[in-house]
């Protein structure tokens, strides 16, 4: 079987992925898995998602090759794929569009999603105003709090945000909650799931959705350099950012893919949300794949300054990628990453997401090591505004 | 024939039902469950399901949530629940006991070496909430070779094509949830559970136990009535929250003696 014909029928990357739920969600994802196989193969659907991500969105996002960073770090070409000027500002449109478009297809009026930082739940509150449909976000209680105007945006949207009190507050918690909504009303309602992550079909889904993020950057990197990059870099919380721009360049196996995790504190320290760097496999959400865990197999908490990759667990198919040295993945600390996030908007103009400025601080770690005639592309997954009050936190500043 | 099969066979013989109340191990405290354990015969139960504590418990209300966080507050761990269930053994060789729980803490462990440990501490069956058939593949017979019968769940949602399936992977009973949602949901619609079960006992040999939504002993006594044995959860771990800590043993005592009357008087 090649890589790309993965997941298999039941949803598994080698050992990882399936779908591990309680039996009342069994037949909902059959019947999700089914349509889905329908639509993906109903050239009317098809047509649909590109006209949307085409005038809906403004895809396709371009590749920009950032000059002065590139002279700043002092190595290979940076390019960037510019995630960040999505519609909603960042790659998680793709993906609700696409599942609000099943959503309809399936004659579902309700609509509910899990939101960490609040840019899956901004997303999918924009789908559910754009195609009428009632929109539910369940977000922690905690990352209410910190990321109010997430909120607001969630309810200018016509969305009810529902805040998760119980075990961290965070987006675990909020994933397990959405969950037990889909339980408890399974036939009117459909699970918009941000990540990569989840019960099969979710990560096939949700991949196949982003893939548009490496499908144009493998003709724009030709027409702007006339070749594949060396490297591409992408953070990694869920995943599906990463997977969107990696699986595309599956089929380029000279091309390098660096998964970027959220270090925290350190790996050392204890204190992170690197589950390949630092986990072992077991199963959360629905999914078997690396996790944060402790010697009892309870989930432990998560720390990193980006709150989209505050997650303990990570998509299936980099699992996969992993075991299967298909893709590398390293982790970068909070500090790092903040200092990155500084040079681009220094160097470039571009205000970058907490979580992009992982992949954009890994970049700046590699490319010194390169030659100057050699690509490393950066998936920009997301823009900053969101992130301001963070950045001005950590550096002690008030607004 | 397992402990579980012996049960069901003897309360069948008696023209009764079975009661099985569902506590959270650990909670309120480490040293209370074994006492807990002890009550819940003395009031009537039948068979004891005790809940492995988890962090994220997905398919559980607020209640049993709740439990879970108490319990993993008062850090107890699977080890810890099977050094429960040997400590209960001590001086009970016949009440059944079933794990209820989550894939990740017993994967973590180790299917084939958390299989021997329960079958030593006593322990009779296991339902991994989150592990449908489908993926139980060498699951559900890791627990059958070493003597523990693989509890599965049916739902309302199950289709009737898949319910020959479930019953083929599972052993001891299978597990009815009678409502869509989680843990301690409300409303409880006797007809169609009525529908519902006997559609099940056509393709399926194995007792029926039906839960979710049992909250006295009317409930109970509904539920007698159509299935071979009635689950009760969160309604005893509410009790449990609510009560301090000096009087929960006897404050869930009086609770399940309630449910056993009402059990009780569908086979009057």
């Amino acid at each position: 079987m090649s890589l790309n014909d993965l997941p298999d029928a039941r949803g598994h990357f080698g050992p990882y992925g399936g779908i591990f739920v309680a039996e009342t969600l069994m037949a909902a994802l059959e019947e999700l898995r089914v349509e889905y196989e329908k639509a993906r193969k109903d050239p009317a659907f098809m047509a649909e998602f590109e006209y949307e991500l085409r005038h809906y969105v403004g895809r396709p996002s371009p590749v920009y090759h950032a000059k002065r960073l590139s002279e700043q770090y002092g190595g290979a070409q940076i390019y960037l794929k510019r995630e960040d000027l999505n519609h909603t500002g960042a790659h998680k449109i793709n993906n609700t569009i696409g599942q609000a478009l099943l959503a309809r297809r399936m004659g579902k009026k309700r609509v509910i999603a899990e939101t960490g930082a609040g840019q899956h739940g901004v997303a999918s509150a924009t789908v559910a105003a754009r195609y009428g449909m009632e929109c539910v976000v369940y977000m922690g209680a905690e990352d209410v709090i910190r990321q109010a105007p997430n909120v607001f945006r969630m309810k200018l949207l016509g969305a009810t945000v529902v805040p998760v009190s119980s075990g961290s507050r965070t987006l675990k918690d909020a994933l397990n909650e959405a969950m037990r909504d889909w339980v408890t009303n399974v036939e009117s309602t459909f699970y918009i799931l941000g990540t990569a992550a989840g019960p099969h079909p979710y990560p096939m889904l949700v991949r196949d959705f982003q893939c548009v993020i490496g499908n144009e950057a493998i003709v724009q990197m030709q027409e702007l350099a006339g070749r594949h990059p060396d490297c591409v870099v992408a953070c990694v919380g869920g995943g599906s950012n990463a997977i969107g721009i990696f699986h595309p360049y599956l089929a380029h196996p000279e091309v390098r893919l660096i998964g970027v995790e959220a270090g925290g504190s350190g790996l050392d320290s204890g204190k992170h949300a690197a589950p390949l760097s630092a986990g072992t496999p077991g199963v959360l959400h629905g999914f078997r794949s690396y996790l944060m865990q402790d010697e009892n197999g309870q989930i432990i908490e998560t720390h990193s300054v980006s709150a989209g990759l505050d997650y303990p667990g990570v998509g299936p198919e980099h699992a996969w990628l992993k075991d299967a040295h298909k893709a590398e993945y390293v982790a970068i600390n909070d500090d790092e990453a903040l200092e990155a996030f500084h040079d681009l908007c220094r160097f470039e103009g571009i205000i970058p997401a907490l979580e992009s400025s992982h992949a954009l601080a890994h970049a700046r770690k590699l490319a010194p090591t390169l030659k100057k005639d050699q690509i490393i592309l950066v998936n920009l997954s997301g823009r900053g505004d969101k992130d301001i009050n963070t950045v001005a936190g950590v550096s002690g500043i008030q607004l | 024939m397992s402990r579980i099969g012996s049960t069901f066979d003897r309360i069948k013989g008696e023209g009764r039902k079975a009661l099985i109340p569902f506590i959270t191990a650990g909670d309120p405290g480490k040293g209370l469950t074994v006492l807990i354990m002890h009550a819940l015969v003395e009031a009537g139960a039948d068979i004891i399901e005790l809940g492995v504590p988890f962090s994220d418990p997905m398919a559980d209300g607020p209640v049993i949530q709740r439990a879970s966080e108490r319990a993993l507050a008062n850090r107890v761990g699977l080890k810890d629940v099977l050094a429960m269930v040997a400590e209960f053994r001590k001086t009970n060789s016949e009440t059944p006991v079933v794990l209820m729980g989550y894939a990740n803490p017993v994967e973590h462990m180790g299917y084939e070496v958390f299989a021997k440990a329960a079958r030593e501490a006593g322990v009779d069956g296991v339902l991994t909430v989150d592990i449908p058939p489908e993926e139980s593949h060498g699951v559900a017979d890791t627990f059958k070779s070493h003597g523990l019968d693989p509890i599965f769940l049916l739902s309302p949602t199950t289709p009737e094509s898949r319910v020959a399936e479930v019953a083929k992977a599972a052993g001891g009973f299978v597990y009815y949830v009678s409502l869509k949602g989680v843990t301690g949901s409300a409303n409880l619609d006797t007809e169609d559970v009525a529908r519902k079960v006997a559609m099940i006992r056509s393709h399926c040999a194995l007792p029926v136990g039906v839960g979710f939504g049992i909250r006295d002993a009317q409930t109970a006594e509904a539920i007698a009535r159509i299935a071979d044995a009635v689950v009760v959860g969160s309604r005893i771990v509410g009790e449990i929250e609510n009560a301090p800590e000096n009087e929960v043993v006897n404050r869930v005592k009086y609770l399940v003696e309630a449910l056993r009357r009402g059990v009780d008087a569908a086979s009057k």
